[in-house]
């Protein structure tokens, strides 16, 4: 192990390590970020959610957009399959339906980036939000 | 020097910065009772634990009251002595220290020279209000002292004398909280430890825990026994300090009272150990002087300093903590042994009698003494040429069991041949005395020059360590002195290191020597006492008429008709000694 | 690194691991092994979360969900539904005993909302053993600040604005306690840490030592770099193994990071930690006797002065501060003496830890601003008395403290009102009496470990307290006078005014302030040979109530020393001589025909 020499490269290399305990400090306090919950129960499995999941990762990542992404259980849209639930920061959350990969790209740069509209938004009638049971978790960063 | 002001019961003192409440007490002559506390001033002893808080006081804007013994005195501090609070808690702690204590005192071997029942007198003790558990512990044995820890009020005075003072290491307090005591390492037999008999220990325990074994039953019947002749030797510390058991001042010489009262309680002959002191200069002078011969001849094998090997205590502690270091001390035997192995032989011859009906009796300011008179190498077919060593605080107890006026004795003189002592023989008592009367013969035998001096004051006092360089006709003699086995160590560990540049070192184990021997009556932590015996033993010196121990009559008739000379082959025989490695 | 995309946090302090979290640990990576999840899904064990009493505590990241008492047979279950379905698992998830609502986001529930987490802000969030994750919250940040900015003048004083006082109990500010270390003649100084935790039922700095040992290892720099000393040892009692265990790692990944040792941070400043053993009394609490215990001597108080900042380890000037003291330290440096000031009251600034005990729903150790009401803390965050009982007293600052009862229930909690209260912080012990416990016996427990625990060094400690737990013990046999009770006030007061160390100045806390607070209690065991909470067993005894009994002769098959006797079907009678009270017939009974009398 080599010797930190000075308070800088300690303070780089706490930078740096930041990203190992990230998802600590995330969970802990979720408020004020970006939130995106991908359903994963069997139907959005087969539907194929578990893309979708890594593409949100994949493509928050190129962007360097810090969010929490995390699975969660049946949304209730089983025909919608695959859905994702995003809430951004003082906004209402919102869920789309028949998300590919193309369309996380699509949410990413208009819904997430620009805060634009964009076509599939499951209307907030037609569903519940998400409550604490039941979601794994994922993160991106 | 910084000087403070503080208020002592009303009374404004002035005191040096770092006195404590009870130094200041002291200067205004308000008396602050202590227990643990214990200080031999001029002599670096002191005990402080702050453990028995008996000298508890009160001092304005303190929360808790503050123990005098420990506690500094501050600018403007304002003490109270003895309010209602401060004597309310000094009662209360003194009746549990005294719950916790065995109600003995018409039994116990301290009872009227114990400081705790002192003190349970000053303080007005009536009825003790608390019951309960008392402390027990078995009773420990040794040749020397008796541990009776049941008495023990953990004042660590002992503790603080056997690894402070004598860094011999034997005892330390153990366990905890209402079972911790003074003990030895894992509660072994005193006899089984470090342990070197000095009897140190024995001399500032404020109460019964620590005591000598005492032999004056077993004389009694010794002088009982019609088929026995009974003699005495008495050693020279003892007639300095014996009158003080007397209510005497301390100095008080009381030789021929001694003397007369030892007749009068049964003993056949009365001597006087300073004869075996002079005997033990021929030798030990001798000894010295061939060594430094074939030293300066250039015999490395030679070792040199030579130490003296008078003190038994001394010779434990090098027997049992510095075993790689046994031919450096001299090998000759210690006065009281070389009465014995000349009373049981010579003197035994001259009367016609054979050694197992004489019955040799020593009186020793040292409980060391005890043990070593019961060394296998004294003895003779299990005959041992000492048969009974006592203190002289159980010479004490012997003649209050048998005179009614010990001051209105005569002065009577000791017998001959063996009574017969010289003014070098008497010094033995001191430090430095011994080292004084090697240098007035050893002097005279090397150069064959008459001592210009007797008075040899570089060697006296009461310094823990001294030094000194004695001219012998243009070569200088360096010789080393020390007091106290904390100081010996220090010597020795030098010696060890090969640093040492002296020729010869006395060592005593008792602070102050044999006058401050752990068999001398009590001196309560006045260091007045040892000067005052101090300075009568070189009182008892200048008076005397002979004072090189070569010269004394009966030695010289001693080697003319049994010995022959010093360090020959009879001497080798009967004075002489060899040491053993006792470490554990 | 940054790959995980999720993180299983378990805990890893002294108590859960004694309920197997190694083994579930072990289990869980299996499970994801299995399910080749081990590069998505990490399993990090922590330090303790503080919620013992529903521990062992597991909390998955970044869901923020946190279960209770996971067992190594829950471990394929919790990844197989959690991780792999993404559906939680009811059954361990955290229920309010309350409202009976789920609530799996730990910052909701009554144990934690109240709590402000400084000293213990890394336990149970970081691994301890990896230097990395300790660093990423910040270590050593503080000490890299106060070597580039600040002179040690400077930082002493952030340390005296800051207001902190020691947490050991003593309370002396700690700022100032530095600054006299320092203003000690220069050469050879020590910074000693006191962990010599010994308190009953206090673990505060063992959990901060096990979850989060940099914060100690870096406060212990700052210090050094204050006072002026090379050298820090950490006074630790052997009974901590694994504390002992993971600060050596902790002071091995310091000094391998430069952290520790020559020439800090470049900064020419150089300081390195050695760890001391205790062997568990609890009087090396005490820092002179800590200090001699460290010595190799026995452990045993001196008087002060000298203190130790002039004359301490080996005679040096030494600093000692408490390990909860040193971990809130780097903190007040990072976030600013301002920022600690403000939280707290008035004279006790900054949060203090708690281990909570005793007849109290979630058990376990929190930390609180200063000022947090006793109400808050018995009934907020620790759920209130358990099974309905009735509140009685809530003991404070251990055998030195004190009983407090319900009026003082909205006393805010800081040094000095817990002493105006007749009680004391201490090291932050906190044990909730309801009922079913006898006060008198309370004080003789207390008493029973200080007579224990009492080095023997001075009279009054040494014998008065052991004469004071014999009275006890003779009033809860039934044999107590009243002038026992006077006996008992007048030595307890003596014993404070006149003995050595704090440990002799405080043991008869327990019993003073019971007197005061349960006055009536010791009177009944006196006067009326009666323990209302039936706990003293010579003042009770089991009868049988004849027109109850229907001579079933379960109770006779029950005792264990034959004092039943009756024909069947017949009632049956005790012999009081023989019984020895040890109630199984009074349980076995289905016919409540046994009554306490």
């Amino acid at each position: 192990m080599t010797k930190i020499k000075n308070l800088e490269e300690l303070k780089q290399l706490r930078d740096q390590l930041l990203s190992k305990i990230d998802l600590r400090e995330k969970g802990e306090f979720p408020e004020g970020r970006i939130q995106i919950k991908v359903a994963m129960s069997t139907c959005g499995i087969e539907a194929g959610a578990k893309a979708v999941l890594n593409s949100f990762i994949e493509e928050l990542d190129k962007r360097s957009i810090s969010a929490i992404v995390t699975q969660t259980d049946c949304l209730g849209y089983c025909k919608a399959e695959p859905t994702v639930e995003i809430s951004l920061p003082d906004h209402e959350a919102i869920v789309f339906g028949f998300v590919d990969s193309k369309k996380v790209v699509e949410i990413i740069e208009r819904y997430i980036i620009k805060n634009e509209l964009v076509d599939g938004v499951i209307t907030p009638a037609q569903y519940e939000v998400i409550n604490n049971n039941g979601l794994g978790g994922r993160v991106n960063g | 020097m910084e000087l403070i002001k503080v208020t002592i019961d009303n009374k404004v003192v002035e005191v040096e910065k770092g006195t404590t409440i009870l130094g200041a007490a002291k200067k205004v002559n308000v008396d602050i009772p202590t227990l643990c506390h214990f200080k031999l001033h001029d002599m670096n002893i002191e005990n402080k634990p702050g453990g028995c808080r008996i000298c508890v006081v009160e001092v304005d804007g303190r929360k808790n009251l503050a123990p005098a013994c420990a506690t500094d005195c501050t600018e403007g501090m304002v003490i109270k002595s003895h309010s209602v609070r401060v004597i309310n808690a000094r009662k209360t702690v003194m009746e549990l220290i005294l719950s916790d204590h065995p109600f003995e005192c018409l039994v116990c071997a301290k009872s009227g020279t114990c400081d705790l029942q002192s003190l349970a007198q000053q303080l007005g003790i009536r009825k003790i209000h608390f019951e309960g558990k008392k402390s027990s512990y078995r009773l420990d044995t040794s040749p020397s002292i008796i541990r009776e820890m049941n008495k023990c009020i953990m004042c660590r005075r002992c503790e603080m004398m056997c690894n402070k003072v004598q860094t011999v290491g034997a005892l330390s307090a153990i366990n905890r909280g209402f079972d911790s005591v003074v003990s030895t390492a894992f509660e072994m037999n005193l006899k089984n430890s470090t342990c070197t008999y000095c009897g140190q220990c024995v001399s500032v325990c404020p109460t019964g825990a620590l005591t000598e074994v005492d032999d004056t039953a077993r004389i009694i019947r010794a002088l009982a026994d019609p088929s026995k002749t009974v003699i005495v030797q008495t050693a020279p510390a003892v007639r300095v300090a014996l009158g003080e058991e007397f209510g005497m001042e301390p100095g008080t010489i009381v030789t021929g009272k001694m003397v007369a009262a030892l007749r009068r309680i049964g003993f056949d002959q009365v001597f006087d150990t300073d004869f075996a002191a002079d005997l033990t200069i021929m030798e030990e002078g001798s000894e010295l002087l061939n060594r430094l011969g074939k030293h300066l001849a250039g015999d490395k094998t030679v070792k040199l300093p030579m130490l003296t090997s008078c003190c038994p205590a001394w010779v434990n502690f090098f027997e049992k903590q510095f075993p790689d270091m046994l031919d450096i001390p001299s090998t000759a035997k210690s006065p009281q042994q070389m009465f014995g192995a000349i009373a049981k032989t010579y003197l035994a011859d001259k009367m016609g009698i054979k050694r197992e009906d004489l019955v040799v009796v020593s009186v020793m300011p040292c409980l060391a003494k005890k043990y070593e008179a019961q060394r296998d190498e004294f003895k003779t077919n299990g005959n041992p040429d000492v048969d009974f060593s006592i203190s002289t605080r159980e010479l004490a107890h012997l003649i209050k069991q048998t005179i009614r006026d010990f001051d209105s004795l005569p002065d009577e003189d000791f017998d001959r041949p063996m009574g017969e002592s010289t003014g070098a023989g008497v010094i033995f008592g001191t430090t430095g005395g011994v080292i004084e009367a090697a240098v007035r013969s050893a002097y005279e035998l090397h150069t064959h020059k008459k001592l210009p001096r007797l008075n040899f004051e570089e060697l006296r006092g009461l310094e823990g360590i001294r030094e000194a360089t004695i001219d012998f006709d243009g070569l200088p003699i360096k010789i080393g002195i020390a007091h106290g086995l904390g100081n010996a160590r220090k010597l020795l560990e030098d010696i060890r290191a090969g640093r040492s540049h002296f020729h010869a070192i006395e060592i005593m184990s008792c602070p102050g020597g044999c006058i401050g021997g752990g068999g001398q009556p009590l001196h309560h932590g006045h260091s007045s006492i040892i000067k005052a015996r101090q300075a009568a033993i070189y009182k008892e010196d200048a008076g005397k008429a002979i004072r090189k121990s070569h010269e004394n009559p009966d030695i010289i008739k001693l080697y003319d008709e049994f010995l022959g000379t010093p360090l020959g082959e009879k001497s080798h025989h009967l004075l002489h000694t060899e040491y053993f490695n006792r470490k554990k | 690194m940054g790959n995980y995309k999720t993180e299983i946090l378990i805990c890893g302090g002294s108590g859960c691991k004694a309920s197997q979290t190694v083994l579930t640990a072990k289990l869980l990576r299996e499970v994801l092994e299995e399910n080749n999840l081990s590069s998505e899904v990490q399993v990090v064990m922590t330090g303790c979360f503080g919620f013992c009493e529903k521990g062992p505590i597991v909390k998955i990241m970044p869901d923020n969900t946190f279960y209770v008492k996971v067992k190594p047979e829950d471990a394929r279950e919790l990844i197989e539904e959690h991780i792999i379905k993404g559906k939680k698992v009811n059954r361990l998830l955290y229920v309010d005993p309350k409202t009976k609502e789920i609530i799996s986001d730990s910052k909701h529930m009554g144990f934690y909302k109240k709590q402000n987490r400084i000293a213990l802000r890394n336990c149970g969030v970081i691994d301890p053993e990896n230097i990395d994750e300790a660093i990423a919250r910040n270590a050593y940040t503080a000490l890299g600040k106060v070597l580039n900015e600040m002179t040690p003048e400077v930082a002493i004083d952030v340390m005296k604005k800051s207001g902190m006082r020691g947490r050991g109990g003593g309370g002396f500010p700690t700022g100032m306690k530095w600054d006299i270390t320092s203003k000690s003649p220069a050469g050879q100084k020590y910074v000693v840490c006191n962990a010599d935790e010994g308190d009953p039922g206090a673990f505060m700095d063992r959990s901060i030592l096990e979850g989060d040992p940099h914060s100690v290892l870096e406060a212990m720099a700052i210090c050094g770099y204050c006072i002026g000393a090379d050298t820090g040892l950490i006074y630790i009692r052997a009974e901590y193994p694994l504390a002992i265990e993971r600060l050596k790692i902790a002071i091995k990944q310091a000094r391998e990071k430069g952290l520790l040792g020559n020439d800090i941070l470049g900064k020419g400043f150089s300081f390195d930690v050695e760890l001391k053993y205790g062997a568990g009394a609890f009087v090396c609490g005490e820092e002179t006797a800590l200090i001699s215990s460290m010595e190799g001597l026995r452990g045993e108080p001196t008087f002060k002065p000298p203190f130790p900042s002039v004359e301490g380890y080996l005679g040096k000037p030494t600093n000692v501060n408490n390990v909860e003291t040193f971990a809130s330290i780097p903190e007040i440096f990072n976030k600013g003496a301002e920022w600690f000031a403000s939280i707290g009251n008035e004279k006790s600034k900054g949060t203090k830890v708690f281990a909570l005990a005793g007849k109290i729903n979630n058990v376990g150790l929190i930390e609180v601003p200063m000022g947090t009401t006793l109400r808050e803390v018995i009934y907020e965050i620790g759920g209130g008395i358990k099974d309905g009982k009735k509140f009685k007293a809530v003991q404070t600052g251990g055998p030195s403290g004190g009983c407090l009862t319900s009026k003082d229930l909205d006393t805010p909690i800081d040094y000095d009102n817990l002493i105006a209260a007749g009680s004391m912080m201490g090291s932050g012990g906190m044990i909730v009496l309801d009922e079913d416990d006898c006060m008198v016996s309370i004080a003789k427990f207390y008493l029973e470990f200080t007579v224990e625990e009492s080095c023997g060094k001075c009279s009054p400690c040494r014998i008065g307290n052991k004469r004071l737990h014999e009275i006890l013990e003779k009033i809860c046999k039934g044999n107590g006078t009243l002038e026992d009770l006077e006996q008992l006030r007048n030595l307890s007061k003596v014993i404070k005014d006149t003995s050595l160390c704090g440990l002799g100045q405080t043991s008869p806390n327990p019993i003073l302030s019971t007197l005061d607070n349960f006055y009536d209690e010791y009177l009944e065991h006196v006067h009326d040979k009666k323990c209302r909470a039936g706990v003293c067993k010579s003042l009770m005894k089991y009868v049988i109530e004849p027109d109850t009994c229907i001579g079933c002769t379960a109770c006779v098959r029950v005792c264990p020393v034959d004092a039943i006797s009756g024909e069947k079907k017949m009632s049956h009678l005790i012999n009081q001589a023989t019984c020895i009270k040890c109630g199984a017939c009074y349980d076995k009974c289905k016919f409540n025909a046994i009554l306490i009398k």
